[in-house]
């Protein structure tokens, strides 16, 4: 039972972990298209159309990827995760449903129209196509936040007589107050995502020497959409999103924060590794009273430890959840910095011949995803060893008739046929950027 | 309640049915039917655009069946653990093939995305027939709601079956030439020159395929499943559903012949909802029934969710619906007309 349950995490951290590479990228994508769309339709100008339609080439293949890795996390929900559905399906179900209705529909068909369809819609209409995507991806990742809201934080609900999970609020469930926090955080990474993709092939076209004028609008439109995406994404929402973490998940900020002992003015730690056997972290590097600052706002504040929760409480691996946490926020501070260099150039107007900068933006690209991933790792992590907090262990969330091995089996063939369209995913991409934006026409 | 949210989630997985229908069924013939790659190319442009849209509906009828009767989903999925996980991979396959056949232009590679796509489009037409027959069939329940269900065993319908037995066999066979048909009278209403009269020659061969097949299917069906017999007796309006199909089997017929491309294809449609109604209509209130002990059946009533969200649900889902139809149209009537070999 023990190594089923292990199989069919894995399962699903490997599966979503490989699928969400993809909408981080399309969500912030679709916005920054939107934009270049409405600058191409207002100064009807073919440079920005060029741009976009480069730019819609690039969303198209990531968005074929989103949607095959995408139907395996829907079914996964009913084939591995068969408790949870059963329990959980009639609030959850809402929302993944809504999903579907609402968000997969309109972003399709308007996709279908913004790819295909520049030919014989009028410039209004299509345009009006590249607003439906961005509105229908952005509706998409809504639903999907709302639905790991309420496993983070359940609301709306009344337990029934068999300690059954029975909705009775359909608004709270929507306007759950773990939701606009942590959908601004995760919407905001990935226009940050987004950014420094577009300025990273930006800047690989400058120090190439191709298509120089696009790699200046990529460059530009890249670190503005990076550098408001980067501060937006500390400040407020991921500072907001830790302060949900503080009050509704306390044992889980410690966990995250490596903190073992309560105490007064508690120092924050920027490296050290949790030693699990003795409790504590090794060659700690700790700026004092810092976390007790952040979170409750106070030098002397007490942040409890977590040597005072109770074991069964703990998050049940508290050094990969240290890991990830801290690596999320070491990336943010790095990638805030690159663009607010960036961006000071770029209003000097020296940033496309400053080489090195654009080396830096260019090879910059992997850590918002390697950033990105590590946050959702913090926040799925960290809500172990609840698979809705408070409410279900995720133990009892499994499928009771699918065994281990079975799992096992179908997660090494995803392994498999992922890294397949991992190498075809790339070799399209470097096809579509070794085309560049005028390119063989498609 | 549950028995709108039984119609609404047969209604989803009729729109299933009928729009990723037609490209499953020109994917599995478009080999076939198109013999240069010109002519391919032709006949996938005639699904390109909307293929996508259209598996949308899985999704939606997936999640919507989630959120009606989370007890049902949690058991079947599960249950057809290893079948469903064949269906993503040629789900994922069949995506990626139309994909990349449209990016990498490539005398070698072109034909070898083109068979992985008439294949996976194929096998899932066949796959969803399975999927159908074990729904009438019924699976061995266990008294905590779950099951697990080898692939194949004996291929004997009784309570020792696996997901595959001469019965679904043929219910899979079934659903395979239907969409072939539905395919083929797709790419006669999009199509024009060889291409229309290839796939109008495919007409004329899987009619009478599906003629066949239905006439197994009905009578086998009724053998296997008692259920369905009672429920026609009792709700005698029923045959309605059976009377659509035969009606839209009999248009398809008459309405080729007549060179009305439109009305045969519509005729389909008609045939596969009066085909899946029948069958939703004559398991009723079954949605997945016990083939060991009945009492263990899944019904409409111990597998929906509770009221209230049932309830709310109405209020999002058919305003939601309504907006899904407007967006059809509106992609439906840019994308009509004749596709040319260019």
């Amino acid at each position: 039972m023990d190594s089923a349950l292990a199989v069919h995490r894995l399962h699903f951290a490997f599966t979503v972990t490989f699928h969400y590479l993809f909408p981080q990228l399309t969500m912030g994508l679709a916005l920054l298209i939107f934009v270049l769309r409405t600058i191409a339709l207002r100064r009807n100008d073919e440079h920005y159309r060029i741009a976009a339609r480069f730019w819609t080439r690039i969303f198209a293949i990531n968005f074929a990827i989103g949607v095959v890795t995408g139907i395996p996390m829907e079914f996964q929900f009913g084939t591995n995760w068969a408790g949870f559905a059963r329990a959980a399906g009639g609030v959850i179900g809402q929302t993944l449903a809504m999903e579907g209705v609402f968000s997969f529909f309109l972003e399709s068909t308007f996709l279908g129209l913004l790819v295909y369809g520049e030919k014989y819609l009028s410039p209004r209409l299509h345009w009006f196509s590249s607003l439906m995507v961005f509105l229908g991806s952005w509706l998409s990742g809504f639903f999907i936040i709302a639905t790991d809201a309420w496993m983070q934080h359940p609301v709306g609900y009344r337990l029934g007589p068999n300690g059954e999970i029975l909705l009775n609020s359909f608004s709270e469930l929507l306007m759950n107050p773990w939701i606009p926090w942590q959908y601004l955080h995760n919407m905001t990474a990935s226009v940050v995502t987004a950014g420094f993709v577009v300025a990273a092939l930006g800047a690989f076209y400058l120090l190439k020497g191709n298509y120089p004028e696009f790699g200046r609008t990529f460059v530009k439109v890249g670190v503005i959409a990076g550098c408001i995406g980067t501060v937006l994404m500390i400040f407020p929402t991921g500072d907001r999103q830790g302060k949900l973490v503080t009050d509704h998940q306390p044992v889980t900020l410690a966990a995250m924060e490596g903190h073992f002992e309560t105490m007064n003015g508690a120092p924050i730690a920027l490296v050290g590794q949790p030693d699990m056997d003795h409790l504590a972290l090794d060659n700690p590097v700790l700026v004092p009273r810092v976390l007790s600052l952040l979170t409750y706002q106070h030098w002397s504040a007490q942040v409890k430890g977590l040597k005072d929760f109770p074991r069964d409480q703990w998050p049940d691996n508290i050094p990969l959840l240290y890991y990830s946490y801290h690596v999320m926020v070491g990336l943010g501070t790095l990638l805030v910095a690159l663009m607010a260099l960036a961006a000071f150039f770029l209003w000097r107007g020296t940033l496309f011949v400053r080489r090195p900068l654009l080396w830096a933006l260019m090879l910059a690209f992997p850590f918002p995803y390697i950033a990105t991933t590590a946050g959702w790792m913090t926040a799925e992590l960290g809500r172990q060893p609840w698979l809705i907090y408070g409410l279900m262990r995720t133990a009892d969330g499994i499928s009771p008739r699918v065994s281990a091995g079975n799992g096992l089996f179908t997660l090494i063939g995803f392994m498999g046929l992922y890294t397949l369209l991992g190498i075809l995913f790339l070799y399209l991409i470097h096809r579509e950027v070794d085309y560049g934006p005028l390119g063989e026409a498609h | 309640m549950e028995t709108i949210w039984f119609c609404l989630v047969a209604i989803l997985i009729a729109g299933y049915v009928i729009f990723d229908g037609f490209d499953l069924g020109t994917g599995a013939i478009h080999m076939f039917v198109g013999r240069t790659e010109k002519e391919r190319e032709a006949i996938i442009s005639t699904i390109g655009p909307v293929w996508d849209g259209n598996e949308v509906w899985l999704l939606a009828g997936g999640g919507t069946l989630y959120f009606a009767f989370p007890a049902l989903y949690a058991s079947s999925f599960s249950g057809f653990y290893l079948a469903l996980m064949i269906v993503l991979w040629l789900l994922i396959l069949r995506g990626i093939s139309i994909e990349f056949r449209n990016h990498i232009h490539d005398a070698m590679w072109k034909p070898f995305w083109d068979v992985i796509f008439g294949w996976s489009s194929g096998l899932l037409a066949f796959l969803f027939g399975v999927a159908l027959g074990n729904v009438v069939r019924g699976v061995p329940i266990d008294a905590n709601g779950f099951f697990f269900l080898p692939l194949w065993t004996n291929f004997q319908p009784g309570a020792q079956a696996g997901v595959v037995d001469w019965y679904t066999l043929l219910t899979g066979v079934a659903a395979f030439a239907a969409l072939i048909l539905h395919g083929a009278l797709w790419v006669v209403l999009k199509s024009e020159g060889q291409i229309h009269t290839r796939a109008s020659a495919w007409v004329n061969r899987s009619w009478f395929a599906v003629l066949l097949a239905t006439v197994a299917v009905t009578i086998t069906s009724f053998a296997i499943q008692p259920h369905l017999a009672g429920q026609f007796s009792a709700m005698p309006w029923g045959y309605v559903f059976p009377l659509l199909a035969a009606a839209g089997l009999g248009g398809i017929f008459v309405f080729h012949r007549r060179g009305r491309e439109l009305h045969a294809f519509l005729s389909s449609c008609a045939y596969l909802t009066g085909m899946l109604t029948s069958v939703v209509f004559g398991v009723y209130p079954y949605v997945l029934p016990s083939n060991s002990d009945p009492s263990r059946s899944l019904t409409i009533y111990n597998a929906a969710a509770p009221r209230y969200g049932l309830e709310i649900g109405l209020w999002w889902f058919l305003p939601g619906m309504a907006l899904v139809a407007a967006y059809f149209v509106f992609a439906y009537r840019h994308h009509a007309g004749k596709v040319k070999v260019s």
